[in-house]
C-alpha cells in the first residue's frame, strides 16, 4: 500500500509500505476513508519530538470502513463505517475504567521512553513517534486499530465523513480541555489558538454553558471561522494586549478558565518569543511556552489554566509565582477521547457540533508532502489538509 | 537537511541522556550502601511493582504465579497486596540474587515480565506492535540511537 512517511526533519514522502495485519485478537484493519493533518504533527516534522525513525507512517486523526476483524472483536464487523480515537487504550486498566483513557497503562509497548521523560508512561497513539508506541499512522490505504471495541466508534448514518473525521481528535481534544478544566455555566472562557482544537474547545465550552468564550489568534481566516462557525468572540493578539483586553472584557477579573490550545511551537509578538526560540533551537529548553505564560497572567484569581496544546519536555521562565499567589489550578491532558466521542457524534448528528469548515483542503494521498507544506506554512488559508487515501470518502 | 538530522540526533541523545540523568539522580538519593558491590546488589534485587486492576484472588495471591513471571521460577520472589483506594492489587517481584552470569535472569527481564503479566491479567493478551508498516529505514546516527532505545523500551523504566 501507499503511505505518507516521515523521512527526517521537515521532510516527508509518499512510499510503498507493507499492508498492516492483525496482530492481536482485539484488532481491526481499517480501510482509511479520510485522514487529516494535525497541528501536533508539526512538532514531529520539526524534530521537536525526537523519537521518530525515518520511514515511520504519519497520521492519527482518521475515519474509514472496517476491512477485517480479529477473533476477539465484538462491536464491529466488516463494512462498518467508524471513526477511531487517536489514543490507543485498553479499556481494562484502572485509568481506562476511570475515564482517563489517554493515561492507559497498557496501550504503549515502549513505556521506557516516556517513563524516563515524565516519570510514567501514557497510552499509545497512532503515527506519533516511538515514544507513544511506534504504531503506524493513518496516512495510508489501511491502518491497524488495536483494542477496536474500545477505540473505534460507529458513525451515525446522518453524519457525513468530513464531519465525523474530526470526532477522532480535534473535537474530543477540545472537549477534554473544556470538561477537565471544569467549565461551569456562566463562566468566561479564553482559548489561545484558533486551530481545529482551539475551535472545538471553544465550542465545547459554549455547550457546557459558558456565558462568554473568547478565542485568541493572529490568523484572520481562522478568527473569521471562529466568528462564523463557532459563534465565539475573537481577539487578534497582533493588534492588542491580550491580557489587558481580557481584563477589560471581564470587569477587571480575567477569564474564569483559560485553555491553551497552541503547544510547544508558540508564536508571539513579544520579545520573549525570540528568547524562547533561541533557547529551543540550542536545545536548552524543548518547548516554547509563550501562550501558557500569557494564560497564567490573564487568568482570574482562583481560576483554572488548562494546557491542551502538546508539550514534550522542559520549559523556561515559567511563572510559578503567579500560579501560587493567584491560587490557580493548572491542569493538562492528552485527549480522553473514548469518554467524549459518543457525546460528540450525537452532537454532530443533531448539528450542534459542525467541523466541515476545518477541512479547507482535500488532497489525494500522493500529495502528502504538499499538504504538509501548506498546513505548516498556513498557505492559502489552510486550517487542516485532509487526505483521501482510497478516493472513496464521502465529503460533505 | 543535514543540520536538521544532526540536531535531531543531538536531541535524541539529550532526551535519552536526560532520562538517564534523572534516573542517576534518583539513584543517588537512595540510602548509601557500604560499598560498590552492595550498591549494585541492592539495585539488582530491588522490588519492582505494578498495580493490576483486579482483586487479589485474580492476581495469584496463593495460587500459581501468572505467566510470564512463572517461567522465571525460583530466580524471583513475589508478593501481592491490595492497592489502596480500590485501585486493584499491587504485584511485586524481585530477583533473589543479582544475575551472576549471562544465562540468569536480569532485573530488566523481571520488569518486562511484570508488565506482561499485568496485561495478560487485565486484557488477556500482550499488545504487539511489530511487524508494523514502514518506509525505507536509513542508517542515520539519530535513527540508530533511537533503535537502541526501542530495543530496551519494555525492559527499562522507573517501575
Amino acid at each position: 500500500m501507499r503511505a505518507i512517511t516521515w523521512r527526517g526533519v521537515n521532510e516527508t514522502a509518499v512510499e510503498t509500505v507493507d499492508d498492516p495485519r492483525i496482530l492481536n485478537s482485539h484488532d481491526i484493519i481499517l480501510e482509511v476513508g479520510l485522514t487529516v493533518t494535525c497541528g501536533s504533527d508539526l512538532h514531529l516534522l520539526g524534530g521537536y519530538i525526537p523519537a521518530m525513525r525515518a520511514g515511520d507512517v504519519l497520521g492519527h486523526e482518521f475515519m474509514g470502513t472496517v476491512a477485517e476483524v480479529g477473533s476477539g472483536v465484538r462491536n464491529h464487523k466488516v463494512g462498518d463505517r467508524v471513526v477511531v480515537c487517536s489514543f490507543i487504550s485498553c479499556g481494562q486498566c484502572w485509568y481506562c475504567r476511570n475515564e482517563l483513557w489517554s493515561l492507559c497503562d497498557n496501550g504503549n509497548p515502549n513505556p521506557f521512553i516516556t517513563e524516563g521523560l515524565w516519570g510514567s508512561s501514557i497510552g499509545g497513539c497512532y503515527g506519533y513517534s516511538h515514544a507513544l508506541g511506534g504504531f503506524a499512522g493513518s496516512h495510508a490505504n489501511y491502518v491497524r486499530v488495536p483494542y477496536a471495541d474500545q477505540g473505534a466508534f460507529t458513525i451515525p448514518d446522518e453524519v457525513p465523513d468530513l464531519r465525523a473525521l474530526f470526532a477522532s481528535d480535534a473535537a474530543p481534544t477540545g472537549w477534554t480541555g473544556a470538561h477537565q478544566a471544569e467549565v461551569q455555566p456562566g463562566d468566561v472562557v479564553a482559548v489561545w489558538g484558533a486551530g481545529g482544537v482551539g475551535q472545538m474547545a471553544a465550542r465545547a465550552s459554549m455547550l457546557l454553558g459558558a456565558e462568554r468564550v473568547v478565542v485568541i489568534d493572529r490568523l484572520q481566516n481562522r478568527l473569521a471561522q471562529v466568528s462564523q462557525h463557532i459563534g465565539a468572540e475573537t481577539l487578534d493578539y497582533t493588534q492588542t494586549s491580550v491580557v489587558a483586553e481580557l481584563k477589560e472584557m471581564t470587569g477587571g477579573r480575567g477569564p474564569d478558565v483559560c485553555i491553551e490550545a497552541v503547544g510547544m511551537e508558540a508564536h508571539s509578538n513579544d520579545p520573549s518569543f525570540l528568547y524562547d526560540q533561541v533557547k529551543q533551537q540550542l536545545r536548552l529548553q524543548t518547548d516554547r511556552p509563550t501562550a501558557v505564560r500569557e494564560a497564567i497572567y490573564a487568568c482570574r484569581k482562583g481560576g483554572t489554566v488548562f494546557t491542551l496544546g502538546v508539550f514534550a519536555g522542559l520549559v523556561d521562565k515559567f511563572p510559578l509565582g503567579a500560579v501560587m499567589n493567584k491560587s490557580l489550578t493548572l491542569r493538562g491532558a492528552q485527549q480522553h477521547g473514548h469518554r467524549y466521542i459518543p457525546r460528540i457524534l450525537e452532537g454532530m448528528r443533531t448539528g450542534e457540533i459542525r467541523t466541515e469548515h476545518l477541512a479547507t483542503h482535500t488532497l489525494p494521498l500522493e500529495e502528502g508532502p504538499k499538504g504538509y507544506d501548506m498546513f505548516k506554512n498556513k498557505e492559502d488559508g489552510c486550517v487542516r489538509a485532509v487526505f483521501q487515501p482510497n478516493g472513496n470518502g464521502r465529503p460533505g | 537537511m543535514k543540520g536538521g538530522k544532526l540536531a535531531a540526533g543531538a536531541t535524541v541523545a539529550a532526551v535519552v541522556g536526560g532520562g538517564m540523568l534523572v534516573r542517576q539522580l534518583r539513584a543517588a538519593r537512595r540510602p548509601a550502601m557500604a560499598d560498590g558491590d552492595a550498591k549494585d546488589r541492592g539495585r539488582d534485587t530491588r522490588w519492582l511493582a505494578v498495580t493490576v486492576y483486579r482483586e487479589p484472588d485474580r492476581v495469584a495471591a496463593d495460587g500459581p504465579l501468572p505467566e510470564p513471571l512463572a517461567s522465571l521460577g525460583d530466580q524471583i520472589e513475589t508478593r501481592t497486596r491490595p492497592a489502596p483506594g480500590g485501585k486493584g492489587t499491587e504485584l511485586a517481584a524481585r530477583l533473589r540474587a543479582p544475575a551472576a552470569s549471562r544465562g540468569e535472569s536480569s532485573r530488566q527481564e523481571v520488569r518486562a515480565a511484570l508488565r506482561r503479566a499485568k496485561q495478560l491479567i487485565e486484557v488477556g493478551e500482550v499488545l504487539a506492535v511489530d511487524p508494523t508498516p514502514h518506509g525505507e529505514r536509513t542508517a542515520t546516527p539519530a535513527g540508530l540511537a533511537l533503535e537502541a532505545v526501542i530495543r530496551r523500551a519494555d525492559r527499562d523504566g522507573v517501575l
